[in-house]
């Protein structure tokens, strides 16, 4: 089962890697991981997504707090927290499908950077499960680059929003 | 940040600290990247610095003080070689959970990164077998890096830290002479309130009619012995340690059932599998102990620990308390009642009787269980002993009893060869008026056999037990049952005459190897307080009994008397 993480760590040299090392070695995958300062700039938002069943996320979790610059580790349950991913993709497009891939991305709510004869560039967000779906919708057309963020996620204050 | 008028450099604040932190020794070896430090060292009145021969022999040291004295272990390395010298013994302290601290020297900040002569990423090496460490970029940083570090290696789970410290750093000047506030949570070095509910914890207790507790290394940490005995006491229950846990329980109180696990007693083992509770205290279900989830099967199982990581991680407990074990079983005690337990205790005496610790002493060849046997009567029990790995090892934690914390000293956790002679010698720096004893193999004490001229320079009274049987024994006796007599590698072509490489030393020696000798043999090493070896020759094929094959549980022991039953 994947579980999203998200960590607040101290924002200094050395934290990425105390933290990823706790993973490797107990040859754990993290299946992204991604990190930004928050409003305070001593402090770090880590989100890690990883798959494991509870057993397992609770001995990361364990772990992770006995790490001196770890202040705090969150399990995000999907219902009661908003998860993102940022995707920038670039894909090629014809004379023939340019207002097929037009429409699709109207559809899916996509920012146009980039258009030129035989190419688009896009920016999506979204979780993880639309990100996914609209690299599928995409790839017959032929994609040419993807570079993802990787997961973020944030608790919801009032958990009975969905 | 408090400033004083005047500016001192890194080196000189490293020195200050260090004295006001109450560290009076500290065991290292100098180079370029730390000689700044050295230099402000050279002046201090305070701190004893012992010159060692290999930096791995300075952090076994530190271990040893730290663990028979309970204070702080200082190590010190230069950069690059120096620092990953130290690399075995901080993995064996992070394991043993004991304090460390070490101060590596660093090339000069702007060289770092840049593949300079003698660097090393020791803050990259050693991020997973510390348990905190920091590269110290700037003078003013230093006070507050040597706080946190000073309180993570003391507090809460012990354990060892690292300061790399570049030279340019050593000589900087700064007015910042103490750490006005940390950057890490309070709640990684302050000691914690016990959380669960003491009173219910003990009333699982109070009901239980076979209870057992199971001691372990966190027992010393938390110098919870008087509880320990106080609890057990009260609770007429039996107490069973672990390797890392002995001493914390008199062995010779008519309760104890020694130690458990693979090479624990029969009775110990036994009394696992018989209890119908068995309280956890200070230990970690450590795989050489608790092979299974189904370890005490018929019993409810109940952990106190200091590391809430602990809790449920390899074995699953019904009852937890978490907290330091010393406030924890106060807390508990007064809610413990004594009930009738003699059935429990006669069936314990009955195991001890049907199941003793057993060899065979016929013949002219020194037994070594038989030695260890004089030497524990001849120190009366109360001398500091320090071991390698192999079956010395377990030999002596079986028959040498330890009735008091703090005078048993092995590598439990990563079973560290080359751990006992350096060992020992920090041991008798902490304990100079004690008896230290160092039992090792011929295998084991060659790897830090270099430390013997640390013994002689400071004419420190160290002795040495040398068990030699010309082989890896421990690993002999696995490729004997387990491997159908393949010794592949395990023996010795050559080993030195001992004797004389002791005497080069300056430490008097002797050799023993008929039976006739031994008394005049445990006389020779023990007559009076100076240094001496004893190298004693022992039978190849002698093993350690009994034996709870790797892999196998309680179930599974195989005693002495059992011994045909394995080979087929
Ligand atoms: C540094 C290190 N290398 C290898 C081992 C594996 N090992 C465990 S016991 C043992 C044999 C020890 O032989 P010796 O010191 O002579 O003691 P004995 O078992 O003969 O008493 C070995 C090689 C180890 N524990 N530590």
């Amino acid at each position: 089962m994947k579980h999203t993480l998200s960590i607040l760590v101290n924002n200094h040299p050395g934290v990425m890697s105390h933290v990823s090392g706790l993973f490797t070695r107990r040859g754990y995958n993290i299946d992204s991981i991604a990190v930004g300062v928050t409003d305070n700039a001593e402090v770090s938002s880590m989100t890690i997504v990883l798959n494991g069943d509870d057993f397992v996320v609770g001995q990361v979790k364990n772990q992770l707090l006995k790490l001196p610059d770890v202040l705090r580790v969150q399990d995000m349950a999907y219902a009661s927290s908003v998860q993102r991913e940022l995707v920038l993709i670039s894909f090629s497009i014809t004379e023939g499908n340019r207002s097929e891939a037009l429409t699709i991305c109207n559809g899916f709510d996509v920012k146009i950077l980039e258009m030129t004869e035989d190419s688009l560039l896009i920016e999506f967000s979204g979780n993880s499960r639309q990100v996914a779906n609209i690299i599928s919708v995409l790839k017959p057309f032929g994609i040419r680059e993807i570079s993802r963020t990787g997961q973020i996620a944030i608790a919801y204050r009032n958990q009975n929003s969905v | 940040m408090s400033s004083t008028t005047e500016a001192i450099t890194g080196g000189r604040l490293m020195v200050e600290l260090l004295e006001e932190a109450g560290v009076e020794i500290v065991f290292g070896y100098p180079g370029g990247a730390i000689l700044p430090f050295y230099d402000e060292l050279y002046h201090s009145k305070k701190i004893k610095h012992i010159l060692v021969r290999h930096e791995q022999g300075a952090v076994h040291m530190a271990e040893g003080y730290a663990r028979s004295t309970g204070k702080l272990g200082v190590c010190i390395a230069t950069s690059g070689p120096g620092a990953t010298n130290l690399i075995t013994g901080l993995t064996d302290a992070k394991l043993d959970s004991i304090p460390i601290l070490a101060i590596t020297g660093q090339v000069a900040t702007d060289a770092i990164g840049t593949d300079a002569f003698q660097e090393a990423d020791i803050f990259g090496i050693t991020i997973p077998i510390t348990k905190y460490n920091a590269l110290i970029k700037k003078a003013d940083d230093l006070a507050r890096h040597f706080e946190e570090a000073i309180k993570i290696a003391m507090g809460g789970r012990p354990g060892p830290v690292l300061l790399d410290f570049p030279k340019d750093v050593q000589t900087q000047k700064t007015t910042v002479r103490k750490a006005t506030s940390l950057k890490i949570a309070p709640h990684h070095y302050e000691r914690p309130k016990v959380k669960g509910d003491p009173q219910e914890f003990a009333e699982v207790l109070n009901g239980a009619k076979r209870p057992l507790l199971y001691v372990g290394g966190g027992a010393i940490n938390s110098f919870a012995s008087a509880e320990i005995k106080a609890l057990a006491e009260k609770a007429n229950a039996p107490v069973t340690t672990t390797l890392m846990g002995l001493g914390a329980f008199p062995g010779t109180h008519p309760l104890s059932v020694g130690m458990l696990g693979m090479h624990g007693t029969a009775y110990a083992n036994k009394a696992v599998l018989e209890c119908d509770y068995i309280l956890n205290l200070g230990a970690r279900f450590d795989d050489r102990v608790a092979k299974y989830q189904d370890f005490a099967p018929n019993a409810i199982r109940a952990h106190v620990d200091i590391d809430a990581a602990e809790f449920n991680k390899r074995i699953n407990v019904d009852h937890i308390l978490h907290g330091d074990l010393k406030d924890a079983i106060r807390e508990i005690l007064p809610f413990v009642k004594g009930g009738d337990r003699s059935s429990w205790i006669e069936n314990i005496q009955t195991l001890k009787k049907n199941h003793p610790l057993d060899y065979d002493n016929s013949g002219d060849s020194i037994k070594p269980q038989d030695f260890l046997q004089r030497v524990y009567a001849r120190t009366k029990g109360e001398a500091i002993v320090s071991t390698d790995v192999g079956q010395h090892q377990m030999w002596a934690a079986q028959y040498y009893l330890f009735d008091r914390p703090n005078t048993w000293l092995t590598s439990g956790g990563l079973g560290t060869m080359g751990y006992g002679l350096p060992a020992a010698i920090g041991a008798k720096f902490g304990n100079p008026d004690k008896t230290v004893i160092c039992v090792t193999g011929d295998g084991s004490f060659q790897m830090c056999i270099q430390e013997l001229a640390t013994i002689a320079q400071s004419k420190l009274g160290v002795k040495i037990l040398l068990f030699n049987n010309n082989f890896l024994g421990m690993v002999r006796q696995w490729q004997e049952l387990f491997y159908e007599e393949r010794f592949s590698e395990s023996q010795w072509t050559y080993n030195p005459d001992f004797v004389k490489l002791s005497e080069a030393y300056g430490i008097p020696a002797m050799k023993i190897e008929h039976k006739s000798e031994i008394e005049k043999g445990v006389d020779f090493f023990l007559k009076d307080s100076g240094s001496a070896l004893i190298e004693v020759m022992i039978p190849a094929e002698e093993k350690v009994f009994p034996m709870i094959p790797a892999g196998k549980s309680q179930q599974d022991l195989i005693e002495f008397k059992d011994l045909g039953k394995l080979k087929k």
